[in-house]
């Protein structure tokens, strides 16, 4: 290895990232959008769901009823209808996730102390909407119960619940530390899949085999920019992250850039395996596009959580550094985990850089075919 | 003219097959796509782990944990000997959701006297502990009250809530995410080929080559997204028809209305894939703007979380990704079965956009040309 070799193939690769500001402004904005639109558009908290009323029974009673929906701020009643017909085309066309039917004898029966009846349709496509808001739907009704009773029977049993690490429940608490993980794996797809496909490509790798770089040199100088780069991204999201949507970083901040930084160095390796594998560079960016961005986003546990997915898949899952890195950041961040906890995970990373890196320098072939 | 676009297209699959390679990750990679989503984009919570510390150990206490596990919702992992044993398993994520006897439980329930019981959930995920809390309320709730209904005959007035689910009565969210994983593997394929293919040649250099040739922008145009949307369909053909199959997602809408509707939603894809052509060099370029692209196309079109929970700002921006009209017409044909009396609206958005998308970047592509 001649440190000398190297610096000058990174020089180069640096120079063609430079004439490239496209690229590179993609590599730092991409990462700022992303970040804006999960911590600010996606929330998997519920709430406002339309819905459309069908009530027979007009009376003051139902209209506190329906009144109940609108207050518990889950469910917003934005039409009303006059038959059960004119509800179809609401769900049909989803104007309306949830219709509420009340029947005419409502409030006599209530008046008489008989049990009333209330009918709500779901639109249970939406499957993980139609979950929580039949949850809410009930919990209304339990409320309403006990307000016509006057009086709270205590229940015989009293479940406590207690939520620990994120005990307002948002989801951008949890979105956000993982999102990380998916960012840089994007970052790393794109940056470094083409970078050995695009030499063959432009015809260029036959200038460089008629040098004398060795192979590790080749790629260590055609890693070291983009681990650079990713690295300034892996800083600017964890900025964003904690000063802006003010997600908690309750564990050791050195620990984090140490792990990512192995994450990196293992995800560029990756990438560019990817692309001395897949040759061209539509191939290349197929490869990494299947293989680094998919697995990241879907088999890392980052949404989808891990213990859901069906067993032999979940097998998959441990083949995926992005796995152990989204429990490492979620850790770190909102359990404030140490290297105590999660020394398996980093030792899994540490040995998924190294192989990925040597398969990478064996696979390599310095020839003309 | 007709002439010209067909040996262009003859080209561009003779580049595509030619490499054994390109073939496998043109086909491969959406039937990969369609399983992983398939298997793993589920919000179902199931089988949560959860650790439970009876101090109590008696019948009531075993009653409720049989509870728990029979339900299916729950399954009981450990069975941690002390408040710092719990506080270890959730730590590392070993279970999820602990719930703590205490000692005179079961006693006080046969004396009918209000007792508590502790639940401490892992709120990491938001989402599942919102479902895990829903359902262990549920179930502590029904238990109580057959409790008490043992004990004294009380008749309380209740308001009965009747649910009736529609469309997905059986919750499954797969039948919800993988219509939506089609309309995302479609505008993969199709934004990547056309605006790959196009700047390829500008790449390779043999983009000068063609423009010496007497083929017209337009024609070239065709020429290069033609294929693109012809893998396009392939593939939408593929993924549905292991949608249906494998996964058994229900299709009760007109098969005829799903192709027609893929058209008007190529249109603007291939639109978009075009543009990207315009404004990138090289290859690298085209595939950084098409995942730039389509990311937020995908957050903000509805396809995991609801339009409505989004900020204002965010829901207007949301009407210019064909993805969301796109959507609403997938899941409508798969699982409402609606036609287009109801679809129309989103038909005509997709047009008009397609149409507004493919001018503006033909004239674009034109204006780079010259």
């Amino acid at each position: 290895m001649n440190i000398l070799r190297i610096k000058a193939i990174a020089k180069k690769e640096f120079i063609q990232i430079w004439r490239d500001p496209f690229s590179l402004a993609m590599a730092f904005l991409m990462p700022v959008i992303l970040l804006f639109i999960y911590g600010y558009a996606i929330t998997f908290d519920i709430d406002k769901i339309r819905t459309v009323v069908f009530d027979m029974d007009k009376s003051s009673l139902s209209r506190e009823f329906i009144n109940q929906f609108h207050e518990s701020g889950y469910f917003r009643v934005n039409s009303y209808v006059e038959s059960y017909k004119a509800i179809d085309p609401y769900l049909d066309s989803g104007r309306a996730r949830v219709a509420v039917v009340i029947p005419e004898n409502f409030s006599k029966n209530i008046r008489k102390g008989y049990n009333a009846q209330v009918e709500v349709l779901i639109d249970g496509s939406d499957s993980n909407t139609a979950t929580i808001a039949q949850g809410y739907t009930l919990a209304i009704a339990e409320g309403f119960s006990q307000r016509m009773r006057g009086t709270r029977v205590t229940p015989l049993i009293d479940s406590r619940s207690r939520v620990w690490y994120n005990n307002e429940l948002k989801s951008r608490n949890f979105i956000i530390p993982g999102l990380i993980a998916i960012v840089m794996a994007v970052i790393i797809a794109l940056l470094s899949s083409l970078t050995i496909a695009r030499e063959w490509d432009r015809g260029t790798m036959e200038q460089l085999i008629s040098t004398p770089v060795k192979t590790p040199e080749l790629i260590l100088g055609k890693l070291i920019p983009y681990f650079l780069i990713g690295f300034a991204d892996t800083i600017l999201t964890i900025l964003m992250s904690t000063l802006l949507f003010n997600v908690p970083l309750r564990g050791s901040i050195m620990l984090l850039l140490g792990l990512s930084g192995i994450f990196l160095f293992g995800g560029l390796s990756f990438g560019i395996l990817m692309s001395i594998v897949g040759k061209t560079q539509l191939a290349a960016s197929q490869a990494a596009l299947l293989t680094s961005f998919l697995p990241a986003f879907l088999l890392s546990g980052f949404i989808f959580s891990i213990s859901n997915i069906p067993k032999p898949l979940q097998i998959v899952t441990y083949l995926i550094p992005a796995r152990y890195f989204v429990t490492i950041l979620k850790g770190i961040f909102l359990k404030g985990s140490t290297l105590k906890v999660l020394w398996v995970e980093a030792l899994l990373l540490t040995l998924f850089a190294v192989i990925v890196f040597t398969a990478a320098n064996r696979k390599f072939r310095k020839r003309i075919e | 003219m007709f002439e010209r676009i067909k040996n262009l297209v003859i080209k561009e699959f003779i580049y595509y097959f030619r490499e054994k390679r390109t073939v496998f990750f043109l086909f491969a990679t959406p039937l990969i796509q369609i399983i992983i989503f398939g298997y793993v984009a589920t919000m179902d919570v199931n089988n949560v782990s959860t650790a439970l510390y009876d101090l109590d150990r008696s019948s009531e206490s075993r009653e409720l944990a049989r509870r728990l596990e029979s339900s299916g919702y729950f399954t009981i992992k450990r069975m941690p000997a002390s408040p710092g044993e719990i506080r270890e398993l959730i730590d590392k994520g070993d279970v999820l959701c602990a719930i703590q006897i205490n000692r005179g439980f079961g006693k006080d329930i046969q004396k009918g006297i209000p007792t508590e019981i502790q639940v401490i959930v892992d709120g990491t995920d938001s989402n599942t502990a919102l479902i895990a809390m829903n359902y262990i309320n549920t179930i502590i709730g029904r238990y109580s009250r057959d409790m008490v209904g043992a004990k004294v005959n009380a008749n309380v007035w209740r308001l009965d809530l009747r649910n009736r689910v529609w469309y997905n009565p059986d919750l499954k969210s797969r039948n919800y995410m993988v219509p939506g994983v089609i309309a995302v593997i479609v505008m993969l394929t199709c934004l990547l080929l056309t605006s790959m293919s196009i700047v390829r040649e500008r790449e390779v250099g043999t983009m000068e080559q063609l423009m010496v040739t007497p083929i017209r922008p337009l024609e070239l145009i065709l020429g290069k997204t033609i294929p693109a949307a012809i893998i396009g369909y392939f593939d939408m053909a593929l993924v549905t028809v292991f949608g249906v199959f494998w996964f058994e997602v229900p299709i009760h809408g007109a098969v005829l209305l799903l192709v027609l509707c893929t058209g008007a939603y190529l249109l603007s894809v291939l639109g978009f894939g075009l543009l990207i052509s315009t404004v990138s060099r090289t290859q690298q370029q085209a595939m950084t703007a098409t995942f730039f692209f389509f990311q937020p196309v995908i957050l903000l079109s509805g396809f995991a979380t609801p339009i409505e929970t989004m900020p204002a700002v965010f829901q207007y921006i949301t009407y210019l990704s064909p993805l969301r009209y796109f959507l609403v017409i997938v899941r409508g044909i798969f699982l409402k079965g609606v036609g287009i009396n109801i679809l129309w609206p989103q038909i005509a958005a997709l047009l008009i956009l397609g149409t507004a998308i493919l001018t503006i970047s033909a004239l674009r592509f034109k204006k780079r040309l010259a």
